[in-house]
């Protein structure tokens, strides 16, 4: 009985409550949330040909590398979880492919409402878009991996064998894409997001790095919360476990 | 002869033989791939003049189609037979039963494929060098077998075997669809696929798989 007690005296701890660097963390991110908003609306200049639309642009670049960091972690924490064989690898793990599918989700969308007023299109298949949605389907296809594994040492290891498989093939699927993107070079007349970056004013440049450390914190939070949800969950199994007993 | 290679030869020779014996993967294989590309036809209304740019598309779906029976198979049937468990508990690495297995979809696979591309160039009228072309189908069929074996055993340990293998497979074989479907629009002189170097794109994602695949076949047959 004393062990149980004691597993029921963890989980407020778990869940991230109580301690200090959590509380800093998210009032941190709510904090710069507010000022990303209002450099974002106030303080960037606007876009001369595009106009009010290319503020998207703050919301997207800073997702997609959020959603790109969200794929490595899964890489490193699979590599991590296959050799140490501790769960706290694999809840980061779990944790990091949700909080990327979403960011990718979100980056594919923010790219869209761009790219109707801009491309006169939703969708083009153009080689960036098209890569970044085969990566969505490979960790959408381990979130069903994972939801059909009821065993979670069975489903930490396959999952991490999926997480390092899968994201060997982002610089393969990169290069096919481009190269065979180069097909079709009159569908894309656009200019590439590098392409405005270098001779962007500086308050643009400003705005964008703000929003990067902004989004990268919003990404850490999402995960402190998560991986503390996953241990409860996890020690929660445990205890029904020897409840059964 | 490497203890390696005697045991993948054991191993190749048994799913040989059982295959010759029940004939249950490569008979379907090659109904269902002779079977999407009549599928196609119909769906995509192939005339003539329009093979050489959607061709090679057909035939290497109607491929990858009849090989994801093949892969689906693969572990199933020892499961079935409850021969899983010795293979598992033999004293041989996890990489040689990897490599055996990607051996036995890839014999099948070119068979398939040395099935279909006549039956491709019957039904369609498309004039085809057939070693460049079979040479390209199977720089594609060893991707597409590390692949399928690998995931073909993932999705093997999950609640919904059949569900899972395509899911898992097709995303990460979108580099060799395009390889493939590019370089055998070159060989067959369709002027809208772009010169780059595919067969090296090939090459490449074949080494990088097999390898991978090797070292991390043992996390997934662990039990």
């Amino acid at each position: 009985m004393a062990t149980i007690r004691q597993e029921m005296a963890l989980p407020a701890a778990a869940a991230g409550r109580g301690s200090a660097l959590t509380t800093i963390l998210t009032a941190a991110t709510v904090l710069l949330t507010v000022v990303s908003l209002g450099m974002i609306v106030f303080y960037a200049p606007m876009e001369r040909v595009q106009g009010v639309v290319q503020r998207i642009y703050y919301f997207h670049v800073p997702m997609a590398w959020v959603a790109y960091l969200a794929f490595l972690v899964v890489l490193v924490a699979s590599v991590m979880y296959l050799w140490k064989r501790d769960m706290k690898w694999d809840r980061v793990a779990r944790a990091s492919v949700e909080v990327g599918v979403v960011f990718t989700t979100m980056v594919l969308i923010t790219g869209m409402l761009w790219g109707k007023p801009i491309w006169n299109t939703y969708w083009t298949w153009d080689a960036r878009l098209t890569s970044t949605l085969v990566l969505w389907f490979i960790y959408v296809a381990y979130i069903m991996l994972r939801s059909y594994t009821p065993d979670v040492e069975r489903g930490a290891r396959l999952g991490a064998v999926l997480g390092i498989v899968g994201f060997i093939d982002v610089p393969i699927i990169h290069f096919s894409v481009t190269w065979w993107r180069t097909l079709h070079p009159a569908a894309v007349v656009a200019p590439t997001l590098e392409r405005t970056t270098p001779n962007a004013p500086p308050q643009t440049v400003i705005t964008l790095l703000v929003c990067l450390l902004t989004m990268t914190l919003v990404y850490a939070t999402f995960m402190v919360y998560r991986t503390g949800l996953e241990r409860l969950r996890d020690q929660n199994r445990e205890l029904e476990q020897l409840a059964g007993r | 002869m490497p203890p390696f290679a005697r045991q993948v030869l054991v191993l190749l020779e048994k799913d040989l033989r059982l295959e010759l014996r029940t004939k249950d993967a490569l008979s379907a294989m090659l109904v269902f791939a002779f079977l999407v590309l009549v599928t196609f036809n119909f769906a995509l209304d192939l005339r003539p003049e329009l093979m050489s740019t959607v061709g090679p598309g057909v035939l290497w779906i109607a491929v990858v189609f009849g090989a994801t029976l093949g892969l689906g198979r693969t572990f199933a049937s020892e499961r079935e037979q409850g021969t899983l468990e010795g293979l598992l508990i033999a004293p041989v690495d996890r990489s040689v039963l990897f490599i055996a297995k990607f051996l036995t979809n890839l014999v099948f696979m070119v068979v398939m494929e040395l099935v279909s591309l006549p039956l491709f160039v019957l039904l369609f009228n498309v004039p085809v060098q057939p070693l460049p072309v079979m040479g390209i189908l199977l720089l594609g069929a060893i991707g597409l077998s590390a692949v399928g074996v690998l995931f073909s055993a993932v999705a093997g340990n999950t609640r919904a075997r059949e569900v899972m293998l395509p899911v898992l497979m097709f995303p990460v074989i979108v580099p060799i669809l395009i390889g493939v479907v590019q370089a055998m629009g070159l060989a067959i002189g369709n002027d809208s696929a772009r010169d780059m170097p595919w067969v090296s794109l090939l090459i490449a994602f074949d080494g990088i798989y097999l390898a991978a695949g090797a070292i991390v076949f043992e996390y997934v047959l662990e039990e």
